[in-house]
């Protein structure tokens, strides 16, 4: 049955994910939307790994796939800290109010 | 004889406590003592040339060695003193003119800002130039040599506080400059050969030592010539005496017409046993003569300062002595050095009187009339410029300056004479407008009347000095000098041609007198129309500017010498190495740009980075296939 789905087939589903979620990164201003954008862009590595892995018929795929979770796990805890203190700060999610740095 | 050396450290010791208390001491005590020592260096030399004279066991030559003066390997030049002939003629010549002239600086100079430094500078002129003249050896003549050059620096910027009296000083340093660097170079060559800078060894050994006409002898030669030329201020190098009138009058009177610039003729007569074994440089001394006294003839005509006037003149004279010494007159050379020393000191100091009454006016067009006002003066400049135009039979000029044609004429250089005869007309007709410009015509200025002891006493002296009394010294002048300088031998076949010789320079000066009168007095208005067409006025620009060395000085070295200094002012080698601080500087100034904290261009910049690593991989990956 796996062999029913070619492996292009599976990249390019992972790749077009990617983009959408690098699409995402770099045009939304709001913090959320660009922390959501990024978990799509791990999820479209994680595919990938685990479109791999179920190709070559190994498990390593699955492994990173969980390293991957916990990773995005991680991520977001951070991430939705910062959002918290970016809120409570601006009063909003306007990523761009806090780019103050003059190079 | 012995005292010799007090002549040098009586202006010496002036030197020294002058420079010392500079300002805590009066005018009055500065005068003393600095007219006191150089007083004291005549009066020695007065005594220790009467000495020489009346010792008939002396040889006509007194050596004096002080000490060694350093000594590495086996040179161990002295430093020591010499006396012969032409050095008493020197020394009589310098410390007598020099008194006179300090004694009417002490006039001249009084209520000046920086009176004791003038007499500092001016003891230590005297004492350069009497090492000059009485150093026994080539070495202590350069010690007197760089000496006279740089007392003459600080006495052209004496008034430093005008910029363009720095830069006349700065300019007359650097062109002697020049011909310093030749006759250092003429002394090294000489001691090659010679292994001695003694200046006696090398005149007694010169006929053995080298061979007439060699390459050596040629360079050593034009070398010496080089720096004769540079200090006498002939022909190329004679671009900075008109401007070395920047200095007070006495200055001009003492170091730019009586003693320095004739330390070139001193050195070639000096030398001339050398310069006999090079015939070619000899004759091209003459030339050298004939052709600035022609140049410096016409530029006299038409100067409007009444310094710059005295200052071609000058220059005109001391190409006369060099045309003497091109035609082997040596005798002729150094009168006419002596008599030029009281005449245009006596020329240069009634100047100075003219100015001071003219309450330091130096424009002759603005003078006039002035006869009536300041008679003496009048008559010291009728004396003085008689001298100059050598009027016969009653000023020293016809004695010493026909004297120089005439031999000139009987060595066989025709082509010398006639130089100096047209150079006699240029001098009668320049003369005569000097004096009638200044002294007649109409009153332009509001001049006052000026006395003093100080001012009226070194002009009489040199007034009677400069008239036919002078020319009394001839024969004794000829007789000290014939153990030195050989006497000038007449062949029998040119003896009939005295008459015509003389004749036609005197009958020359005449007529340009003549001329003069007709242009001047007569016909002045003629003369300005003249002037004021198209060709007059480039001729009589041409001459102001005195041919245009300058100009032509300026184009091909100074211009030049700045570019090349202005490029080397940004330092081009520093320049190259200043490229990678440039580099970091500009790399670090790029990346920091680059720190906006916008987080979305961070994303779009990894992105970008990204791809490229991805491309270039895949372009790889291509080309490895």
């Amino acid at each position: 049955m796996m062999a029913a789905i070619p492996l292009e087939h599976g990249l390019i589903l992972a790749t077009l994910l990617f983009a959408l979620g690098l699409y995402g990164v770099m045009v939304r201003r709001n913090l959320m939307f660009m922390l959501m954008s990024l978990e799509i862009m791990m999820n479209a590595a994680a595919f990938a790994f685990v479109l791999a892995g179920s190709v070559w018929g190994q498990p390593d795929g699955q492994i990173m796939f969980i390293l991957i979770l916990t990773l995005a796990a991680a991520e977001a805890c951070i991430g939705l800290a910062i959002l918290l203190q970016f809120y409570h700060r601006f009063q909003h999610l306007d990523v761009d109010a806090a780019s103050e740095m003059r190079g | 004889m012995s005292l010799l050396y007090l002549t040098i450290i009586f202006p010496l010791i002036g030197f020294i406590l002058l420079a010392g208390l500079r300002d805590q001491i009066s005018e009055k005590m500065a005068a003393i003592i600095g007219v006191g020592s150089m007083g004291l260096s005549a009066l020695t030399a007065a005594y220790v040339g009467f000495d020489y004279l009346g010792d008939p066991s002396q040889s006509g030559y007194f050596h004096q060695i002080l000490w060694t003066w350093f000594s590495i390997g086996d040179f161990a030049p002295s430093f020591g003193l010499q006396l012969d002939g032409l050095s008493l003629i020197m020394l009589g010549m310098v410390t007598g003119v020099g008194f006179l002239i300090h004694v009417f600086a002490s006039w001249y100079m009084r209520g000046e800002e920086g009176f004791a430094r003038f007499f500092s500078y001016f003891n230590l002129f005297i004492v350069s130039m009497l090492l000059l003249v009485l150093g026994d050896n080539l070495l202590v003549l350069f010690l007197g040599w760089e000496g006279v050059g740089l007392c003459s620096y600080l006495l052209i910027g004496f008034y430093y506080k005008n910029p363009s009296n720095g830069f006349a000083a700065i300019k007359a340093f650097t062109v002697t400059r020049v011909g310093d660097v030749l006759l250092l170079i003429g002394l090294f060559i000489l001691f090659r050969e010679f292994n001695t800078l003694d200046i006696y060894e090398i005149t007694q050994r010169a006929p053995e030592v080298l061979t007439s006409g060699s390459t050596t002898v040629t360079w050593a030669c034009l070398m010496l010539l080089g720096g004769a030329v540079g200090k006498s201020a002939q022909l190329p190098l004679q671009t900075w005496l008109a401007d070395a009138m920047a200095g007070p009058t006495p200055v001009s009177a003492l170091i730019h017409a009586a003693t320095m610039v004739t330390a070139g003729v001193y050195l070639i007569a000096r030398m001339h046993p050398v310069f006999e074994l090079a015939p070619n440089v000899l004759y091209f001394v003459g030339v050298i003569g004939a052709v600035t006294l022609l140049m410096a003839g016409f530029a006299a005509m038409v100067q409007t300062d009444i310094k710059r006037v005295l200052a071609y003149s000058t220059m005109s004279q001391l190409g006369y002595m060099f045309l003497a010494l091109g035609a082997e007159a040596y005798q002729a050379a150094v009168f006419h050095m002596l008599t030029h020393a009281f005449f245009k000191a006596l020329l240069f100091l009634s100047a100075g009187a003219v100015i001071i009454a003219c309450h330091h006016e130096q424009n002759i067009l603005k003078m006039g009339g002035l006869w009536k006002k300041i008679p003496f003066v009048y008559l010291c400049f009728l004396v003085g410029g008689g001298a100059l135009a050598a009027l016969p039979f009653i000023t020293v000029g016809f004695y010493s300056k026909d004297e120089i044609l005439w031999q000139a004429w009987a060595a066989g250089h025709p082509e010398l004479f006639w130089a100096g005869v047209v150079g006699a007309f240029l001098t009668s007709i320049y003369t005569f407008r000097l004096i009638w410009l200044v002294f007649h015509g109409e009153v332009k200025t509001q001049a006052h009347k000026i006395e003093g002891v100080s001012y009226w006493l070194p002009l009489g002296i040199l007034l009677v000095l400069s008239t036919f009394v002078g020319a009394l010294l001839q024969q004794p002048v000829g007789h000290i000098l014939s153990g030195v300088l050989p006497e000038f031998v007449v062949s029998p076949t040119m003896a009939t041609d005295k008459h015509f010789a003389e004749f036609t320079a005197v009958g020359v000066a005449l007529v340009g007198i003549l001329v003069g009168v007709v242009l001047f007095a007569f016909k002045y208005d003629a003369v300005k129309k003249l002037a004021n067409t198209s060709f007059g006025a480039g001729i009589a620009h041409i001459w102001r500017n005195a041919w245009g060395f300058d100009a032509l000085y300026h184009l091909v070295l100074v211009k030049p010498y700045l570019m090349i200094a202005r490029l080397l002012g940004r330092d081009p080698v520093d320049g190259a190495w200043s490229v990678l601080p440039a580099v970091v500087k500009a790399g670090n100034s790029f990346s920091t740009k680059r720190q906006t904290g916008s987080l979305r261009g961070y994303a779009a910049a990894i992105t970008l980075g990204a791809v490229i690593l991805l491309m270039i991989l895949i372009v790889i990956q291509v080309l490895g296939k």
